[in-house]
């Protein structure tokens, strides 16, 4: 796939003395979803950080657009275009809505017509643009850690289990949002355990186990054939169908 | 999918956790009451008061630039105190060359040389502090222990070095003309030289609050301390914003350096580890990383001290032990502990 | 030999200069005469003592205190105060010290209990200005110790100078009551550094050392990281007052600046890192190395200050007063390129 935006080649990572990931191969083709999968522990979260730099890997080789990128910091990866929503959220909580989105927009200035945008994918941002985020509701924290990566236009968007927890409803949200961003040819690199969401978004899929893509083809594939899914996942999809 | 699931709807502290939030900010008047119970008089209150407030501004001064390190990269300098000597002997320097400026009656030449003097010991300061980053705190950054270790080296070295540049003896350092002597106020005698420490301090603070919330490097900052990773993820160097936060952190040392330096009148190498004691109480109080907290912190061990300084003078740096024991028994993250988000 | 199983020196270097010392101090008053040598020769003993209970703490546990020489000034202020109080007896001397080692570690209890469960920058931080508070208590309460001008007192006559123990010289040396003081200063930091050092390599050390790599592991295997961070910093706490009776005894004299002040405590630093942190023969390597330095290390500066003699700045840098320069120097240096100190250079690890 010569086409792709990022590409992982035998990537090793350490965290302290665990060795975590275990030679990963993963490509993500430009302008569409790729949903990452996989039980538990298999290394998904570790591949983002890995990716934007916050892990450092011990050996193999990332791509992206063309530059191989995995010796770089994280600011510098950051600023090859890629944005990051971790597991955690990783909003400023003492800070306001506002401040939060002004800090990821580099520029220094908030484009209004893309705010706008914004505001039409999740509403309660503008009802409490001027609140702390640490008030805010676990599913408005999660939109606003959305918005601030799609504040400004980024050619990769990485984005760590984004309806964990949360109402069905903001998950349609979620939904939404992300088909608007594939709409805009945004390349997308999602880690989901919940397979309906990822379903729902998913152009292509690989699938992690104990620190290796086991899997990976067309979500649509992936989408019909039962016996493949309970293979390679188990019986962990099941349960969040 | 219906509008109303997105019901403007915000969880509302309740009224305990208001007044919990709040409790730290009642301290303070709480003290003073205190404070005028005790003594009683209440023009000697008055002037136990202003020498605690000015007291208190100054170890702001000193102790800001060190909280706001320690919230940003978990890095203490134990070597802090060697930039207060450092600035209070440059500011000397200075003084000692605008003679004429400060014995000069009128308080602009004063005040002029009292600001140039400020200017000089934090331009020496800061750049020194640069030095101390890249050589000293950079190479174990991370590692507590080394830290610690060599940070207090660091200050060894530092003083020495003061040594070499001025000589092994105290100096005195003359208050300009204007700020010698005291008002009277109330039939209470405030010291000149404190109204000015006072309003300094309140000044920088102010400064420091608009610094924060409304420029983007005080955004950053204060997201820094907050979540560290994720501004390095949204493509700033933390690293840099560190040191340039390291660097005014130490021209605050300096600036607090002159102005406790000329409180005492006397300066020596070992001043500024010598009020570290205080700066360091003041930091723990505050809970390490929230200039707020810092700021109460500040106060509470200023009046503190002159109130129990003029009640039980043998107890006075005791008496701060205390409340820094009192408090974090109350909060033992301080008074605004800082929330890491990660 | 039994003494030092599991941590022989190891390097045939190292055990010539330990053995060197220890023969130097066994028989310093024959070898090198004279008052001050003499004095030289008894604070190293008794900072071999302190330098190796804070390598106790900082070496084998990871803890920063710089509360230490507050439990120094407390075992020194015990024996002083017994001897003013009670006149110069040796049930005087006895009384003073058990008390102050029982203070120190009662003191060093409550400490533990209170901080070891912060962070290890915060109880850094605590220590300080716990320690800085004792040092000035003492010399505000000047009605009971005396104050900046701190305590003078006599010792039993048998340990003075005036006293003899025989008429004749040995080899041109009085043996005088001096020399028996020089003795038990010997006898008993030896016997209780021996003491230390066994400890350290007694199963308590090697749970301290686990603690050290990695306090979370160590819990999770079962050990209680507080109780064993407890312990040895009350033990580290009471060898530090012994130290400091022993030095009482020897002076006839305590005030803060000989045991209180924080230029000891940076000293005591500077001899555990540049000697080598987590070993005792480090404290020993450090202690002599930087009491020397303190001596020889003037004379040297002042030599090179004398042909450096014109240039302005540069002679300032070596001046004999600076010497603390070099040293604060050589510390840095340790912490970055050998953290082990002079021991792990020696032993090549």
């Amino acid at each position: 796939m010569s086409d792709a935006l990022l590409s992982l080649n035998g990537v090793h990572t350490y965290i302290g003395p665990y060795h975590i990931l275990q030679g990963v191969d993963l490509e993500v083709p430009r302008g569409g979803v790729t949903v990452l999968l996989g039980r538990n522990g298999a290394g998904k979260t570790t591949t983002l950080r890995t990716i934007i730099g916050l892990w450092q890997a011990s050996q193999g080789t990332i791509r992206f657009d063309g530059t191989e990128i995995q010796k770089e910091t994280t600011p510098a990866i950051a600023r090859r275009q890629i944005a990051f929503v971790p597991e955690d959220i990783g909003i400023f909580t003492d800070l306001t809505v506002h401040e939060n989105i002004l800090l990821s927009a580099r520029s220094g200035a908030i484009d209004e017509a893309r705010l706008g945008w914004i505001f039409g994918l999740f509403p309660p941002l503008r009802t409490f643009w001027q609140s702390t985020a640490g008030n805010l509701s676990g599913g408005q924290k999660q939109m606003l850690a959305v918005a601030r990566a799609i504040i400004e236009p980024r050619k990769l968007i990485l984005i760590d289990e984004p309806t964990k927890g949360l109402a069905p409803a903001i998950i349609n949200a979620m939904i939404a949002a992300l088909k608007e961003l594939k709409e805009m040819q945004t390349t997308i690199l999602l880690v989901e355990q919940n397979f309906s969401m990822a379903r729902a978004v998913g152009d292509t899929v690989a699938v992690m186990d104990d620190g290796r893509v086991v899997y990976s083809g067309e979500m649509a594939e992936l989408a019909v054939d039962k016996k493949l899914q309970e293979r390679l996942m188990g019986l962990s999809l099941e349960a969040h169908q | 999918m219906s509008n109303n699931l997105f019901k403007p709807r915000i969880e509302r502290p309740s009224l305990s956790q208001v007044i919990d939030a709040k409790a730290p900010l009642f301290l303070v008047p709480v003290l003073m009451l205190t404070g005028l119970l005790a003594i009683g008089s209440g023009s000697t209150w008055l002037t136990l008061t202003a020498a605690g407030f000015a007291m208190g501004m100054m170890i702001f001064i000193m102790a800001s630039g060190l909280t706001v390190i320690f919230g940003l990269m978990d890095v203490i300098n134990f070597g802090h105190g060697a930039f207060i000597s450092l600035g209070a002997f440059a500011g000397f320097t200075i003084l000692g060359l605008l003679g004429s400026w400060i014995e000069n009656p009128g308080i602009t030449m004063n005040l002029g040389a009292v600001f140039l003097a400020i200017a000089f010991a934090m331009l020496v300061t800061g750049l020194a502090g640069y030095g101390f980053e890249r050589l000293i705190v950079k190479p174990v950054y991370g590692q507590h222990l080394k830290q610690i270790l060599v940070t207090m080296g660091g200050l060894i070295v530092t003083q020495q070095l003061i040594y070499v540049i001025w000589g092994p003896d105290e100096v005195v350092l003359v208050r300009p003309t204007a700020f010698q002597g005291s008002f009277v106020v109330l039939g209470a005698a405030v010291e000149k030289y404190r109204v000015l420490a006072i309003a300094i301090g309140l000044a920088l603070f102010v400064a420091m609050r608009l610094v924060l919330n409304r420029t983007r490097i005080g955004l950053l900052v204060r997201a820094g301390v907050q979540n560290g990773e994720m501004v390095e993820a949204l493509g700033y160097q933390l690293r840099k914003l560190f040191l340039t936060v390291f660097m005014v952190g130490c021209a605050l040392a300096g600036l607090g350096g002159v102005m406790w330096g000329m409180y005492q009148e006397t300066i020596t190498v070992h001043m500024g580890a010598g009020v570290m004691i205080s700066v360091f109480i003041v930091v723990i109080i505050g809970g390490p990383g929230s200039i707020e907290g810092c700021f109460i912190g500040a106060m509470l061990v200023g009046l503190l001290t002159n109130y129990t300084g003029f009640l039980i003078p043998k107890l006075a740096l005791v008496s701060t032990i205390l409340l820094m024991g009192a408090v974090l028994m109350w909060r033992p993250q301080g008074l605004y502990p800082v929330v890491k988000t990660h | 030999m039994k003494l030092l199983s599991g941590d022989r020196p190891r390097s045939k270097t190292l055990s010539a200069v330990l053995l060197l010392i220890l023969f130097g101090l066994l028989f310093a008053p024959f070898l090198f005469p004279g008052t001050r040598s003499l004095d030289t020769a008894a604070r190293i003993c008794i900072f071999i003592v302190l330098v190796a209970s804070y390598d106790l703490l900082l070496g084998y546990t990871g803890v920063v205190s710089f509360a230490h020489t507050m439990f120094f000034g407390i075992g020194a202020y015990g024996t002083a105060l017994a001897l003013v109080n009670m006149g110069p007896s040796y049930s005087a001397i006895v009384v003073g010290t058990v008390c102050g080692a029982l203070f120190a570690g009662a003191l060093a209890f409550v400490i533990a209990l209170f901080s070891l469960r912060v962070r290890a920058i915060f109880f850094a931080m605590m220590t300080l200005a716990v320690a800085s508070a004792f040092m000035v208590l003492v010399s505000q309460l000047s009605g009971f110790t005396g104050g900046e001008d701190g305590l003078s007192y006599r010792i039993p006559r048998e340990m003075t100078p005036g006293f003899r123990l025989v008429k004749e010289k040995l080899s041109g040396v009085r043996l005088n009551g001096k020399l028996i003081t020089y003795y038990v200063v010997f006898f008993s930091s030896l016997g209780l550094f021996l003491i230390l050092l066994r400890m350290v390599n007694s199963p308590f050390g090697c749970v301290l050392q686990a603690i050290r790599e990695n306090a979370f592991r160590a819990e999770a295997i079962g050990y209680k990281v507080v109780r064993y961070r407890s312990a040895a910093s009350i033990l580290s706490a009471v060898m530090a007052a012994l130290a400091g009776s022993l030095m009482a005894l020897w002076l006839r004299y305590t005030g803060p600046a000989t045991t209180l002040s924080m230029d000891i405590m940076v000293d005591i630093l500077l001899m555990v890192v540049i000697g080598g942190m987590g070993s005792m023969y480090g404290a020993v390597i450090g202690t002599v190395l930087f009491l020397l330095t303190q001596s020889y290390l003037q004379n040297l500066l002042g030599l090179l200050q004398e042909s450096l003699g014109s240039l302005p700045i540069v002679s300032e840098v070596v001046s004999p007063e600076r010497w603390l320069l070099w040293l604060g120097m050589l510390f840095i240096c340790s912490i970055y390129w050998f953290p082990k100190g002079i021991v792990g250079r020696l032993r090549g690890t």
